[in-house]
């Protein structure tokens, strides 16, 4: 080290330039406007890909989507989904039971990747509760009630996407 | 026997006019310090409770009363409750001496400066008797460097205050204060200046305030001497400390930045706002108390060897030699600060 670096050096450490560099950079910060988002009263921004509460659909006239293809079974990583079914009186395959558990779910989206009927679906749902461990297990007649429910907003968001599908 | 009597409630009476001012100074000042360290990493800070947060410190006190306090089962319980109330005396007592204006003062006492090192050296066995006390490892060590890191900085502190004793010939805090009458450049920190530096950094030290706050390390030893307490005796800690703070700020404010004093030259200012007064006296607090928390918003933690080697190796020598130029100063009676004698 040469003499002029090392009084260069002292000179830094003895007027605690390094550390004056700190606060002033803090001090800016301070006035900095926040990012805090107060969450009831003000929410940031879904998009129409949120992954939220599942949802199974209706057609127009009232048909249920699902024709128990199972493939949403088989690709769940988290093992969440339990399908049972078969053939009704008029010949065609419906579910007879179509349960999520919530509580083992981890909302990766590929129930809804998989479904070739867009029956199951997760809506931008996300304030929802249970009380017990056994609210969260959602029932055929659970999700079909969210999808009537939601339709409206379920089908506006498959429009949005249908492009890049 | 009606005259002492009516004597110690005046004395009671007036105590109780520092210490309720003082425990709200602390609480809000556990609000500030999360509000201004919320506001510098970009956020809000809380601000549920209340409007805009502002009952956030009363819900966190009524919280804490209402704990249980818990005593570990190896604890010598006599001494475990002892120390947060030894901690909690000491930085409460050492507030009879501020002159917090012109002879608003508890009590006016010539030795007043060797009170106040006595007082704030006591604040450390509270905390070592804590770490002893609880009968935990983590509590062990954080008394441990607490008492090595108090010890190390206790003596810079008092080196810089001799320094201040010997510009101002005096061991009277009002005393004090009115030697450095005149403007901004009379007061202490400008002749002073090494010193003030020491005695601040070092009084951040002393209060185990980050970036010196080794001894709650808490990615090291969990929360240092304070681990197995909660509930009431936690929070005695919690404001002992504070109130130990405040009063590091209140001392650098009357030492070096002349205490209830105007900035200005009487001859400018008259009798307006602007004159020396009470309210001086707490910008003055408020500024280095903001200052308390910028640099715990700012500095990452000191490590334990470099903490010692700051204070062993670069404030005392600092200090002592300070010492000698200021007893030159004095013998040469350099106007306006050294001429006092």
């Amino acid at each position: 080290m040469t003499a002029v670096s090392k009084v260069h050096q002292y000179l830094k450490s003895l007027l605690l330039l390094e550390l004056l560099k700190g606060l002033s950079l803090t001090w800016r910060y301070l006035f900095r406007p926040k990012f805090t988002i107060r969450y009831p009263e003000e929410k940031t921004p879904q998009g129409h890909r949120f992954r939220g509460l599942h949802a199974l659909r209706r057609y127009p006239n009232g048909e249920e989507r699902c024709i128990a293809c199972k493939l949403c079974e088989a690709v769940c990583p988290a093992l969440a989904i339990t399908i049972e079914a078969e053939p009704r009186d008029d010949g065609t395959r419906r579910t007879t039971r179509y349960d999520i558990d919530l509580t083992k779910c981890i909302f990766c989206g590929f129930c809804e990747e998989s479904c070739p009927v867009d029956s199951i679906v997760e809506t931008r749902i996300f304030e929802y509760h249970g009380e017990k461990r056994g609210d969260l297990l959602m029932t055929k007649d659970d999700l079909l009630a969210v999808g009537d429910r939601w339709e409206k907003q379920i089908a506006a968001d498959r429009k949005k996407d249908a492009l890049y599908r | 026997m009606m005259d002492s009597l009516i004597a110690f409630a005046w004395i009671l009476g007036k105590s109780l006019l520092v210490i309720g001012p003082l425990l709200l100074v602390v609480a809000y000042y556990t609000f500030a310090e999360r509000k201004i360290i919320g506001y510098i990493q970009v956020r809000m800070g809380p601000n549920r409770v209340g409007p805009q947060g502002w009952l956030q410190p009363i819900a966190d006190a009524a919280k804490l009363a209402f704990k249980e306090i818990t005593i570990p089962a190896g604890a010598n319980k006599v001494l475990f409750i002892m120390a947060p109330i030894l901690s909690m005396g000491a930085a409460i007592a050492a507030w009879a001496v501020v002159p917090f204006n012109d002879g608003w003062v508890l009590a006016d006492l010539n030795a007043g400066l060797l009170y106040i090192l006595a007082m704030t050296s006591l604040g450390v066995y509270g905390v070592i008797i804590a770490g002893w006390a609880s009968n935990s490892k983590y509590a062990l060590l954080g008394a441990l460097r607490s008492a090595a890191q108090i010890v190390a900085y206790e003596i810079a502190m008092g080196f810089a205050l001799v320094a201040v004793l010997m510009t101002s010939s005096s061991l009277n805090l009002s005393d004090i204060v009115r030697a450095q009458e005149g403007n901004v450049f009379t007061w202490f920190w400008l002749p002073l200046l090494p010193m003030f530096f020491v005695y601040v950094i070092a009084g951040v030290a002393e209060t185990n305030r980050s970036p010196f706050d080794v001894a709650e390390g808490e990615s090291e030893i969990v929360a240092g001497f304070h681990v197995e307490y909660s509930g009431m005796p936690f929070s005695v800690f919690f404001i002992a400390e504070y109130a130990n703070m405040v009063l590091i700020c209140v001392l650098s404010a009357v030492m070096f930045l002349g205490g209830w004093l105007s900035p200005f030259p009487e001859s400018w200012v008259g009798e307006g706002i602007l004159a020396s007064g009470f309210h001086w006296f707490v910008f003055k607090v408020a500024m280095f108390m903001f200052m308390f928390l910028w640099l715990r918003a700012t500095f990452p933690r000191y490590r334990y060897d470099q903490i010692m080697r700051l204070g062993w190796k670069v404030f005392i020598p600092l200090t002592i030699i300070w010492i000698v130029v200021v007893g030159i100063a004095v013998m040469a009676e350099i106007p306006p600060w050294f001429d006092k004698l």
